[in-house]
């Protein structure tokens, strides 16, 4: 194939999404209920498409294009372009792959919903940018897509934008991702103003060569706070990853963003969406390996999340929210990895994350659907032999969450944990952090299938009736997520040779970075069996606390009460911003601003320039006498004073 | 013999301040564009005086142009005289008082 037809074929990939939000969301009206024959056959081909591109990246050939250039302004010139290289091509197949299931899931999730043909559309054209987003070769691109991203998870969350929940959930992401957004904002803007350029490789070239420089950030008031100039580009840009994959302390949006349909939950805010941040931090990683504070700040804030949005994982009794914390964990995990320099096992977890995450979200959403749109895991309970293959393919996600060995996530987040374990003290630290997460992922997900499949049923009696499983077109995205969640980890097997393969194949993106300490293979060993034991340990306590021993978790509960509520109530993070941030806002805003300056000062302005116009013109308006030979009379008047002028001074 | 400049300019003063009179005295609209129509008149004569005493084809050119301007002029003007007079059967300037603010 010549060049422009490769070009071609790549850029369809994100193009027939495209197409199909145009088609849905212009003639929505008449799609209707049909709409996803639109939406599911472009993005299916979408897939098949990036499995092409991908079995050429395998081979070898990389594609970078600039398709058009897009503003030029003195120095600055940024162009529209692609990139394919192995990083994208992974991301490729995860967010096609991904989306194409949860867009046939849809199908029946959505049935007879009244925004049936804007659903698709918005998931369509979510799907398009999120596929712009990594094929970008610049950061302007990126930055443009990675706000249509957030624009699309607004929109999708508001789905039932009639419920005032939904309204706010989604407006609670948009302004919480608007304070990410807006660090990588000044991210981007440092960088051109130092670097002179967005382009991927020059910012790379760049800031090596910028790596000694240093900014003075009190210089404006005269204070003096040097900083590196480099680590302060990679803390406004993980800025922006913190907000878009909710890290500490820009978590708050994400459970809230359970609002939205569950199909949506399962794509943007557990498989692509919030991996966008990650994404970037392994994209710009040669920006974050100059600076060991920013590696340091990026693992600290992975760790931390990790073990945090664990703990509130524990207690919560909305089986969605219980899912959406494990999310923002595992990113916790990605991040971690990230900061101690494991790309590929980042982008791995990535990848088998957005498997068994998407999995877990599809089976909590046909979990919903069988007992008619119910969340409470209190609520539910012996649902393993009415909706069988929910249940199974539920378990298998579990598995895979909790890393029970063989099953994808545990070779990814093992891998994050050894890699964690050689990475000198810090590392050590947040090892320990980290497996003390995994203890507490296998015990929440565990206590999710125990508590809604297992157990005698505390269904509410009419909703008993009408439990049903969901239809094929709702379990066959189900078994295939389940396959993908166990064997997508098989790519990345470590200590057998010629087993790494994604790592192999991640190699050329993350060349300059220093290759990893290994430790001898019986230390590796025993740090696997740890992970192990950690992960059976975590199921047997859910087994002992909602099997055997079913009064435990309340005895806990009243036992340490105060433990037991900081956790219930998500470490009072809703309630701190309130008090701290959105109370003295609006207080500010209306005391002040509105009070003061709107109505004193502006309007007072405003109306003050209109009564003085008023009266001068109620008293002048009497020269206009509407007799025209009075007129005619001043205008000789002036004549003659001007002749009279002119002579004098003549 | 030839017609000195001053002359020329003294008649076309003359014809001025006779319009500027009719102007500001007269009452009847009819009169007024009479009137204006001196004054127009005045300045055509000094611009083609001018032009004869500078040997210069512009001031010629001018008038011509001047003429065209004011019959287009009084065109309208006769035009809103003759609504006006329909309307209020007056021609007397000093009935019409309609614009007073």
């Amino acid at each position: 194939m010549t060049r422009s037809v490769v070009l071609f074929r790549d850029l369809l990939i994100p193009l027939l999404p495209l197409a199909a939000f145009l088609v849905n969301g212009l003639f929505g009206r008449w799609t209707r209920e049909k709409a996803h024959w639109v939406s599911v056959p472009a993005v299916v081909l979408s897939f098949l498409l990036s499995l092409l591109v991908l079995k050429d990246v395998l081979s070898g050939v990389n594609t970078y294009a600039s398709l058009y250039r897009w503003i030029t302004v003195g120095a600055f010139d940024v162009s529209v372009g692609v990139m394919i290289d192995p990083l994208a091509a992974v991301m490729l197949i995860v967010v096609t792959s991904v989306s194409s299931l949860v867009h046939i899931y849809s199908i029946g999730y959505m049935r007879g919903d009244r925004g049936y043909a804007r659903f698709f559309a918005y998931l369509s054209l979510f799907t398009f940018s999120m596929l712009m987003l990594v094929l970008s070769n610049n950061l302007l691109e990126l930055f443009v897509f990675w706000e249509a991203v957030g624009l699309c998870s607004y929109l999708l969350i508001g789905h039932w934008y009639d419920r005032r929940s939904a309204a706010d959930a989604a407006t609670k992401a948009f302004v919480v991702n608007r304070i990410g957004d807006f660090g990588f904002g000044l991210g981007l803007l440092l960088i051109f103003v130092t670097l002179g350029t967005l382009d991927y490789q020059a910012v790379f070239l760049g800031a090596k060569a910028a790596s000694n420089q240093t900014v003075d950030l009190l210089a404006p008031f005269g204070g003096k706070l040097e900083i590196g100039l480099v680590t302060l580009i990679a803390l406004l840009l993980f800025t922006g990853a913190m907000g878009k994959s909710a890290q500490l302390p820009l978590h708050v949006w994400l459970p809230d963003a359970m609002e939205g349909p569950t199909p949506v939950s399962a794509l943007i805010h557990a498989a692509t969406m919030v991996t966008a941040g990650v994404y970037m931090v392994a994209r710009m990683h040669p920006v974050f390996e100059i600076s060991p504070a920013a590696m340091a700040t990026v693992a600290v804030v992975g760790g931390g999340t990790a073990l945090f949005a664990a703990t509130i994982g524990l207690v919560q009794n909305d089986i969605k929210r219980v899912v959406a914390y494990s999310t923002v964990s595992q990113l916790g995990y990605m991040f971690l990895a990230c900061g101690i320099g494991a790309y590929g096992i980042a982008v791995f977890h990535l990848m088998t994350h957005a498997f068994f995450k998407g999995l877990l979200f599809l089976g909590a959403g046909s979990v919903i659907h069988a007992l008619s749109g119910e969340q409470d895991i209190r609520k539910m309970g012996g649902l393993r032999n009415k909706i069988p293959a929910t249940y199974l393919t539920f378990l298998i996600g579990s598995l895979s969450l909790a890393g029970v060995p063989l099953f994808a996530g545990f070779f990814s987040k093992d891998e994050i944990l050894t890699r964690a374990f050689f990475a000198g003290d810090l590392g050590l630290v947040l090892w320990g952090v980290a497996l003390l997460g995994a203890l507490m992922t296998a015990f929440y997900a565990f206590r999710l299938v125990y508590l809604v499949f297992h157990g005698e049923t505390r269904l509410l009696p009419d909703a008993a009736h009408h439990v049903h499983e969901s239809p094929p077109v709702m379990t066959v995205p189900l078994w295939i997520l389940a396959v993908l969640a166990v064997f997508s980890g098989w790519v990345g097997i470590p200590l057998i040779a010629g087993g790494d393969k994604i790592g192999h194949f991640l190699e050329p993106v993350f060349a300059g970075v220093p290759h990893a300490v290994h430790g001898p293979l019986v230390l590796q060993g025993l740090i696997i069996a740890s992970s192990v034991l950690v992960a059976l340990l975590g199921i047997a306590i859910a087994d002992k606390f909602y099997r055997t021993s079913r009064g435990l978790p309340d005895r806990l509960a009243s036992a340490w009460p105060r433990l037991y509520s900081l956790f219930l109530n998500k470490w009072w993070f809703d309630e701190i911003y309130d008090w701290a941030i959105v109370r003295p806002t609006r207080r500010i805003s209306e005391s002040f601003l509105w009070k003061v300056a709107d109505v004193r000062i502006i309007d007072a302005f405003v109306n003050g320039v209109g009564s003085v116009t008023q009266q001068a013109a109620s008293s002048w308006r009497r020269i206009q006498t509407g007799f025209t030979q009075d007129y005619a009379m001043t205008l000789v008047l002036g004549l003659l004073a001007i002749v009279a002028v002119w002579l004098a001074a003549w | 013999m030839t017609i000195p400049l001053s002359w020329v300019l003294a008649l076309s003063a003359v014809v001025f301040g006779i319009g500027v009179i009719g102007l500001l005295t007269r009452r009847n609209i009819l009169i007024l564009l009479m009137s204006l129509e001196l004054i127009l008149n005045a300045a055509n004569i000094n611009l083609v005086a001018f032009s004869h005493y500078l040997h210069s084809m512009r001031g010629n050119v001018i008038v011509v142009f001047t003429i065209a301007v004011a019959a287009a002029e009084a065109a309208v003007g006769l035009a809103i005289l003759l609504s006006l007079f329909r309307n209020r059967r007056t021609v007397n300037l000093d009935e019409v008082r309609e614009m007073k603010g």
